[in-house]
């Protein structure tokens, strides 16, 4: 177990040489360092796991101090590691679903500029997000939040030649950054409450410092919350997880759909004591999470790129998760993380397959009848699809299924049917993506050219095992509270399969079948409209874009002329007009003047010694 | 001589008002070659302050700083004659006021 370190020891190795051989390295060097790092790192985590589970050790987790960090008074922050279940499930997801996706993406970046450059920021991302999860105190949790945040950035802007990705990569950064800043004032309050910022300590503090319900820890938890809903996408600042499809596809697959994304949730249940005294709070979780599956799910009905489809369907299972949070089902929403990264790596990866098969289009109305062309992408979709719209065997059922349930049983009703609905539009979107993709005719002009090799069918074929049968074995994490208990009525338990199925039927008919007539339907009048307020996601860019970035904006152009300027450069400008001034007056080059000012110097010298 | 001659009260009268014509002497004199004979009288009058303390202590210090004065002077004199020499050169002329081109 003390070779935990080596698990973001050789992802952070991969990142440094591969940043400085860039250049210099061909493309299979490059990817064998890149990939394999993530392959050393998820076989520690492996081995690790099976010490874990075999020896669990006496207080359910396992903390290595690596080194101290920071040691100012009673402010000490070590670098230590913290393995618990929730930890090492984590880890798991993040080196096993990372290493099939950077497999992956040594195949799909081929060719492409800056290859070893994409995998010493992805190596770099992995390490820290590693950092994030086996983090013992929040701040090096912060310190890995932030490591995230920046490969993100560099990783969506990563064809940096065209400025629209760059813009995008900066209001990923930026809108992120809104959460980031809440979660340090946060950490703030906790130290100065506690004094502490070791997570088990605070967990452990907490009730006896604040006790349940008091405002110091609902605020607190809204902090936490605010950082957690700008890593997640979630209301209100989801709108950057959109443009971040600008980045690579197995970017979008690891960062913005398996991992990142889910450090929100992750950050919840991580801190869940907090949450648990802070009612208010948590109650605010479970309602961010049911508004943004819902915004989300609408607006993944309109899209027209398959990645974007596949950005909005993120956010809505994140706000599942969310969902589950808010109501304490605190394993179900980890267990639906786990199921999701597994889906949705399998989707996007799928999704760039698709990408790279019809020349880097992204517009799923210039696809179409692709399934006997793309056998093994089609059964990725399918496969992937069906888990992410819960149909029954796949991994997606089980964990949202749970969720549901959890959800009716604890008594937010509200909330349960808000997941019901979701449930129906993730079906009718899901099958949309797959039907305009892969049946009818082929609508594009370019020659089609199947993928083939190995790096290419690994990944899609182990997550596909993953995605059918990673449900199978329910997942209950002992270090997190138990869920509410109750047996839902029988109509409460089937709803959601129903409706999923109806969403099936639903886009079968609408999509499938008849697609002229939803497509003249959706050109015309109010549902034109409508459709349009989809594609935009319900116009948050635009109210953000006049309530916050043009004021931004104007308030740079009247300080253009920089007002802190004036002051830093009036201080020389003001000086040198009346102390140089008088001063150089005073330098006459006349030597009787000087001689005088001498003599009388001199005299002053003498009275202030003599009369003092 | 120990008490008898001149009392050091008049003594140091004399030098103060050798000093204070010197000083004016620098101070309202053009000429380079008045200010550096008011220099040398007020250098003499600081030797003269020496001197009568000494006899008044009866001490041989004031005696040999009035030496070291002498040789001051006499070193002061070359240092000033070659200014002179310089200003003359310079400025065609013997004014001070002239030699103000270094001014800020």
């Amino acid at each position: 177990m003390n070779l935990l370190f080596l698990s973001f020891a050789f992802p952070l190795a991969g990142f440094v040489f591969l940043a400085f051989m860039r250049g210099r390295i061909r493309e299979t060097p490059a990817a064998l360092v890149g990939v394999g790092s993530i392959g050393l790192s998820a076989l520690v985590i492996a081995w690790a796991g099976y010490q874990f589970l075999t020896t669990v050790p006496a207080a359910g987790a396992y903390t290595e101090g690596l080194w101290p960090w920071i040691r100012v008074g009673n402010f000490d922050v070590p670098f230590a590691l913290h393995l618990d279940a929730l930890s090492l499930l984590m880890c798991g997801v993040i080196t096993g679903v990372g290493f099939l996706i950077h497999l992956f993406a040594s195949w799909y970046m081929r060719g492409e500029e800056g290859y070893a450059r994409f995998f010493s920021y992805m190596n770099l991302f992995v390490a820290s997000m590693l950092f994030l999860v086996l983090a013992d105190n929040l701040l090096f949790l912060y310190f890995g939040w932030e490591g995230v945040g920046l490969c993100s950035y560099l990783l969506i802007g990563f064809y940096y030649k065209d400025p629209a990705n760059g813009s995008a990569a900066r209001k990923a950064f930026i809108v992120t950054r809104v959460g980031d800043t809440l979660m340090a004032i946060g950490l703030f309050v906790i130290f100065r409450d506690l004094g502490t910022l070791d997570i088990q300590s605070v967990l452990k503090l907490a009730p006896t410092s604040w006790g349940a319900g008091s405002a110091t820890v609902t605020l607190v938890a809204f902090l936490l919350l605010g950082g957690a809903v700008g890593k997640s996408a979630q209301l209100p600042l989801q709108t950057w997880l959109p443009d971040a499809m600008a980045g690579p596809t197995p970017v979008s697959a690891l960062i913005h759909a398996a991992t990142m994304v889910t450090a929100g949730v992750y950050l919840i249940a991580r801190t869940h004591t907090l949450f648990e005294l802070a009612p208010e709070a948590l109650q605010a979780v479970g309602i961010v999470g049911a508004a943004t599956l819902l915004l989300a799910g609408f607006s993944a009905l309109a899209q027209t790129d398959i990645k974007r489809v596949l950005a909005y369907s993120t956010m809505s299972q994140i706000g599942y998760m969310f969902l589950a949070l808010g109501v304490g089902a605190w394993s179900g929403a980890v267990f639906h993380l786990m199921t999701h990264a597994f889906f949705k790596a399998l989707l996007f990866l799928a999704s760039g397959s698709v990408i790279i098969a019809c020349h880097h289009e992204q517009d799923m109305f210039k696809m179409g009848g692709l399934r006997k062309k793309l056998p093994l992408t089609f059964w990725s979709f399918i496969i992937g699809g069906a888990a992410l719209a819960a149909i029954p065997p796949t991994a997606g059922f089980f964990s949202k299924d749970g969720i549901l349930r959890l959800a009716w049983a604890s008594g937010e009703h509200g909330l349960w049917v808000c997941g019901a609905l979701g449930a129906f539009l993730t079906s009718v979107y899901t099958f949309r993506m797959i039907f305009i993709t892969f049946f009818g005719d082929y609508r594009g002009h370019a020659e089609v050219h199947r993928p083939r090799g190995l790096a290419h069918n690994l990944p899609l074929v182990g997550l596909i095992v993953a995605s059918a049968i990673g449900g199978f074995w329910a997942l209950h994490l002992m270090v997190l509270p138990p869920a509410p208990t109750g047996e839902p009525p029988a109509a409460v338990e089937f709803a959601p399969l129903l409706l999923a199925l109806a969403g099936l039927a639903l886009a079968w008919r609408l999509f499938l079948l008849q697609p002229q007539a939803i497509r003249r339907f959706a050109n015309a009048g109010f549902a034109d409209l409508l459709r349009r307020w989809w594609l935009a996601a319900f116009g948050f860019d635009w109210l953000y874009g006049r309530l916050l970035v043009r004021p931004f904006y104007w308030i740079t152009r009247l300080n253009a002329r920089d007002v802190i300027d004036w002051i830093v450069t009036g201080i020389p400008v003001s000086s040198l007009q009346f102390g140089n001034g008088v001063l150089a007056r005073s330098e006459s080059g006349r030597l009787r003047w000087y001689a005088a000012s001498v003599a009388l110097g001199a005299v002053a010298i003498l009275a202030a010694v003599l009369y003092s | 001589m120990n008490g008898a001659g001149v009392p050091m009260e008049a003594g140091l009268l004399v030098a103060g008002t050798l000093f204070a014509l010197g000083v004016t002497g620098v101070l309202i004199r053009r000429n380079i070659i008045f200010t550096l004979m008011s220099i040398e009288v007020m250098m003499n009058a600081a030797g003269l302050a020496f001197v009568v303390a000494a006899s008044r202590w009866a001490a041989a210090d004031g005696q040999i700083m009035f030496i070291l004065i002498l040789t001051l002077a006499a070193a002061e004199t070359s240092v000033g004659l070659a200014l002179v020499i310089q200003l003359y050169r310079r400025f065609h002329g013997l004014d001070v006021d002239a030699a103000s081109t270094m001014h800020g």
